[in-house]
């Protein structure tokens, strides 16, 4: 979209970009206030830990840590070091304490930054954090050091998304996607992508603008093949967004059975506590409950259900059912819980029944610890047995589980999309690679052709924030000897 | 001796007279001032207007109301519609012209214009008061008075040229250079620099083989550049192309050590895209050949323009480099090729208005804005004279958007990114391109100039007769259906698959290969509905329904950019009080003064984060 001689960076889709930016500011920030004050946080999770980080951030950073440090004067001190010292609020010793020193604007935030490793008790946190608010500090707002970190230009939007889920990020997994886009895996692979589509822009635009003179032309079936690529990685981004939403915000996991299959049991189990009622009377769990659990930093919702039975008189219980029926559709992963004293044939036709759905599903025989069972387990070759009661082979199951999430993500270090944003512009990327191949096919006049790449680099530039023509023009005059 | 004048432009080239003739036909008094009246309107260059973009750009000057359009379709000696193959964006006029008839109807054409005089001088400096430009001097020592000052120096404000070692001041070889404006402007707190460009050299065609040669030949049907009715030539002379070949290169090679580019005597920086023939040679060392355009500069002339030598090497190396060219055994030169350097000042210094920031109704307009080319230029002295005009009676400028006009891409990439070498347009600068064509620049733009007072009424009815039979055109084949038998033979033809029940001649149309007119002398039921519109109403018609999938493609681009266009930067913005702002990003801001946030974010040096600190910023 789409320039000249300077190096202009935002285009056409900064419109677009902007709108999300502001919208997102809005939502992720509240509302903006100024950013003269400083402001602290804790910046390691609460609870007891070996070492508790504080962060401070603001014009008066080094004059509020600095009263509360005597050994030396921070003010004076060169940026990027650490000091050990007391911390100490008038007479009063807080902790020993190591203090990182970062002058704005080679800091995170872009401001002067002092981070306050502390001993990690939530008392002297605490107690360290009162006296740092009594310095002149204030509390930090949820997300306000990235808010900054980003105003001043420390962070770009994809960065500063990434660091939005990091925040967000309740789990290992979530944390490892959410570091990958945020060094930048994400985007080396779209602005590879875009590179190579410069380059056969430019050399389309050269074909235009210098038509008349002695220039060789685009090859167009090495678009064709950039094209092929181009889609095949696009829809594999596209179809890990799922996924990627799925790491974020937890998978959800509907068991079901019949009454009495041992759901609940199953569920207190994973959850090592009695959050569903148990009961022998079939029919007893009447409303779905959700936990949620971490194996292996993949993060699951677990949905217990009522029992599906197919014919049942009380009321309460039909509405019970109903809803574990909707539960299940709405899933990602169906644990299907069948008694292992159950008829061969039945559990056939559930199986056959949940390959029929299409939804990835764990059909798993529970009991057999009892005596029943043990003498059933003969009968189920392949399948996963396990005791809900007594945990046995629990720990199979998990990793069954793990491996139904991992499984689309293919090595599990490949990039994942979890942003809503990005997925979206990747789908305007898969429409206008669509029409560029389309427009080969029908041996399209290369302006036309140009104008559905611009469009395509056009939606990549919106996810990697460079959108410029100028890189264009010089690819051509690097490259070729035009001009009269 | 003066009257007071309304306008004075100073330099009467492509920008000169375009800002001359605008400002005079809006009702200014006007004043060209000129160093030499024999040379009003030189082709300083090679004898050619438009070509790719450059084209459209005449013909927005056109539909404007200037004379570019007019005076090339009178003094063309051969026509053609460059890159027919393409889409219709891509269509490109481009015309060889008399160079001699170019100057001539030029000046002719502004003796006819009411309200232009003319004086032969100097201009050596402004008279400025109160940070107003109000006036001239003169090397004759007169001083002149008026409401605005239009300056197009081109190449002459401490020109130098360079042939080989020899170097002299000159604003064009054999005319002297201008001396005085730039020392007083930078004194006055302007920046300035220094810019080269080249030409090659002119030779004999009597000493030519051409059988040596290709030809390229005129189009049979010549389209022209004026939207209005003006008589095109009936015969046209060819142009032809040869190479030159390793033994040229290296005998060039042989002059590199008295070379000004490679010696350091030259510091203005050339355009990447017009290099001269050492230039090539020494970048590009892995071709074998490149190409040379042989252009005859007139119809009653012998004398050459050999297109792709452009050279400051020695003149014997010129000569003898040129006799190892295919057809040039015998060659005999008239001038050598040579560099000239001159003073321009960095454009982002302008309003676009084109009026300076520092002093107030003072214009800029060609090539003392870092530009190259005479449409370039002659485009902006049209804006610069309207605006100069506007600004004399206090009213609005006119400013072009960048999805209106090439004229808008091209003034708004020079005030918000600058150029360090000189700016060339090309039709990927353009977001818009689909939109800005030759063959609407009428429809794109002539109201908006009727409407200021400079498109006459003539041009006016014109164009609202155009638009109104494209309407008629469109709705006739939205209507219009074809049937499966009267189609067969002309379907089959066109290799595309007969109907099997009938269609709408609209729907036929948007099929590949397919065209209005071919399709309306093949279905004689057609082709009387049409036969009262003229060719270009039938053609724009087919264009808009045949590429409108296209044109709705950009015009939601349009819509989307039109977000960030529209937000206003206030002129007295405090951008100091953005302490986030990045350094450079901050200098350019206050620099420059963006009007827009669409603006800011076109300038160079400007990320997108602090678009958005400006916008979250101005939000507040």
């Amino acid at each position: 979209m789409i320039g000249a001689p300077g190096k202009a960076r935002v285009r056409l889709g900064e419109v677009v970009v902007l709108n999300r930016v502001l919208a997102y500011l809005c939502k992720m920030l509240g509302k903006l206030t100024g950013w003269d004050d400083t402001i602290v946080a804790l910046a390691t999770p609460p609870g007891i830990g070996a070492i508790g980080l504080i962060r401070v951030s603001g014009p008066k950073t080094f004059g509020i840590v600095g009263g509360l440090f005597p050994a030396k004067d921070l003010r004076e001190q060169p940026s990027h070091t650490l000091h050990v010292g007391l911390l100490k609020e008038g007479e009063e010793t807080l902790d020993e304490v190591v203090v990182s020193l970062f002058r704005g604007p080679r800091s995170y935030t872009g401001e002067d930054v002092i981070e306050i490793s502390c001993h990690g008790s939530p008392y002297i946190l605490e107690r360290v954090m009162q006296a740092l608010l009594h310095a002149g500090a204030r509390l930090a707002r949820a997300g306000e050091f990235t808010q900054r970190a980003f105003l001043n230009g420390r962070l770009d939007l994809t960065q500063a998304e990434a660091v939005a889920d990091v925040i967000a990020a309740n789990t290992a997994a979530s944390a490892r996607t959410a570091l990958h886009t945020m060094r930048g895996g994400f985007s080396r692979e779209l602005r590879d992508l875009r590179e190579r589509l410069i380059s056969f822009s430019a050399l389309i635009e050269l074909e235009l603008d210098f038509s008349q003179e002695d220039v060789e032309f685009a090859d167009r079936k090495q678009l064709y093949h950039l094209i092929s690529e181009a889609e095949q990685m696009t829809s594999a981004l596209l179809a890990s967004f799922r996924l990627g939403n799925v790491i974020r915000n937890g998978v959800s996991v509907a068991i079901v059975g019949k009454p009495n299959a041992g759901k609940s049991t199953l569920l207190n189990t994973l959850l090592n506590e009695n959050r569903a009622i148990v009961s022998e009377i079939a029919g007893t769990t009447r409303d779905t409950i959700e936990e949620v659990l971490n194996i292996d930093g993949v993060l699951f919702r677990l949905i217990d259900t009522a029992g599906i039975r197919h014919h049942t008189s009380d009321v309460i219980e039909q509405i019970g059912v109903g809803r574990s029926l909707e539960k299940m559709d709405q899933a990602d992963i169906v644990v299907y819980l069948f008694d292992v004293a159950d008829p061969i044939a039945g559990v056939a036709a559930v199986r056959e029944e949940l390959v029929a759905k299409g939804k990835p599903f764990l059909l798993v025989g529970n009991k057999v610890d009892t005596a029943e069972g043990a003498a059933a387990r003969g009968r189920f070759p392949g399948e996963l047995l396990i005791s809900a009661r007594d945990g046995h082979s629990i720990d199979v199951l998990k990793q069954r589980l793990v491996d139904q999430v991992l499984q689309g993500a293919g090595a599990g270090d490949g990039t994942i999309v979890t942003n809503a944003r990005h997925y979206h512009a990747l789908q305007l990327i898969q429409l206008s690679l669509s029409a560029i191949r389309k427009g080969l096919d029908e041996l399209l006049p290369g302006d036309l052709l140009a104008l559905d790449i611009r469009h395509c680099l056009h939606y990549l530039g919106e996810i990697t924030g460079e959108i410029t023509t100028e890189d264009r023009l010089d690819y051509i005059f690097s490259k070729f000897c035009i001009g009269k | 001796m003066f009257p007071q004048y309304d306008v004075i432009v100073v330099g009467a080239g492509h920008a000169g007279c375009e800002a001359a003739a605008a400002a005079a036909n809006l009702g200014s008094k006007v004043l060209l001032v000129t160093m030499n009246m024999q040379t009003i309107a030189q082709m300083s260059c090679n004898p050619a207007m438009g070509g790719i973009a450059k084209g459209q750009i005449v013909r927005e000057i056109d539909a404007l109301g200037g004379y570019s359009g007019i005076v090339t379709d009178k003094s063309m000696i051969q026509f053609r519609m460059l890159n027919r193959s393409k889409g219709p964006a891509m269509w490109s006029p481009r015309a060889q012209n008399d160079r001699m008839l170019f100057a001539a109807t030029w000046r002719e054409m502004l003796e006819q214009t009411p309200n232009v005089d003319f004086y032969q001088d100097m201009v050596n400096s402004l008279v400025i008061q109160d940070g107003k430009a109000c006036g001239v001097v003169t090397g004759l020592g007169h001083t002149i008075h008026a409401k605005a000052v239009v300056v197009t120096s081109g190449t002459f404000l401490n020109g130098v040229i360079h042939i080989g070692e020899k170097r002299f001041g000159g604003g064009r070889v054999a005319e002297k250079a201008a001396t005085g404006i730039t020392e007083q402007l930078v004194s006055l707190g302007f920046e300035s620099d220094r810019l080269k460009t080249g030409t090659p050299p002119r030779i004999d065609g009597r000493s030519l083989d051409y059988t040596k040669m290709e030809e390229q030949k005129g189009d049979e049907d010549i389209i022209g550049f004026s939207y209005l009715d003006v008589p095109k030539p009936t015969r046209q002379k060819s142009c032809w192309i040869t190479y030159t070949n390793s033994t040229v290169h290296d005998i060039l090679k042989t002059g590199f050590d008295r070379s000004p580019m490679y010696t350091g005597r030259i510091e203005g920086v050339g355009p990447r895209y017009c290099p001269s023939i050492e230039d090539k040679i020494n970048r590009f060392a892995e071709r074998e050949r490149h190409q040379l355009f042989i252009e005859p500069e007139g119809w009653n002339t012998v004398e050459i323009y050999v297109n792709g030598f452009s050279t400051s090497l020695p003149e014997e190396v010129q000569y003898a480099a040129l006799r190892q060219v295919p057809g040039f055994e015998q060659v005999r030169i008239f001038r050598p090729g040579y560099a000239i350097e001159y003073d321009y000042f960095p454009p982002t210094q302008l309003r676009h208005s084109l009026e300076t920031k520092a002093i107030d109704n003072l214009f800029f307009a060609g090539q003392v804005n870092g530009t190259t080319g005479y449409e370039e230029a002659a485009c902006q002295g049209l804006m610069a004279g309207i605006n100069a005009h506007q600004k004399t009676r206090q009213l609005e400028p006119l400013i072009l958007k960048r999805s209106e006009a090439y004229i808008g891409v091209l003034i708004d990439d020079l005030i918000s990114k600058g150029t360090e070498e000189p700016y060339r347009m090309f039709t990927s600068r353009a977001e818009f391109r689909t939109l800005l064509r030759q063959d609407n620049a009428d429809l794109r733009l002539t109201e908006m100039s009727y409407r200021l007072g400079l498109a006459s009424q003539e041009r006016m009815e014109r164009t609202i007769q155009k638009k109104n039979g494209v309407d008629e055109i469109k709705n006739l084949l939205q209507s219009f259906s074809l049937e499966p038998e009267e189609s067969l033979d002309y379907l089959v033809t066109k290799n595309s698959a007969p109907l099997t029940q009938k269609q709408r001649a609209g729907q036929v149309l948007l099929r590949p290969g397919i065209d209005l007119q071919s399709m309306s002398k093949a279905i004689p039921r057609l082709g009387e509905e049409v036969k009262t519109y003229s060719p270009d109403m039938l053609e724009q018609a087919e264009i808009q329904v045949k590429y409108d999938v296209y044109i709705e493609k950009e015009k939601d681009l349009v819509q989307k950019m039109a977000q960030l266009e529209d937000l206003l930067i206030p002129d007295n913005f405090n951008y100091d009080r953005v302490s986030s702002l990045s350094n450079e990003a901050l200098q350019k801001f206050k620099k420059i003064k963006p009007r827009t946030l669409g603006q800011a974010s076109r300038i160079s040096g400007v990320n997108p984060s602090d678009v958005q600190i400006l916008m979250v910023f101005m939000g507040r």
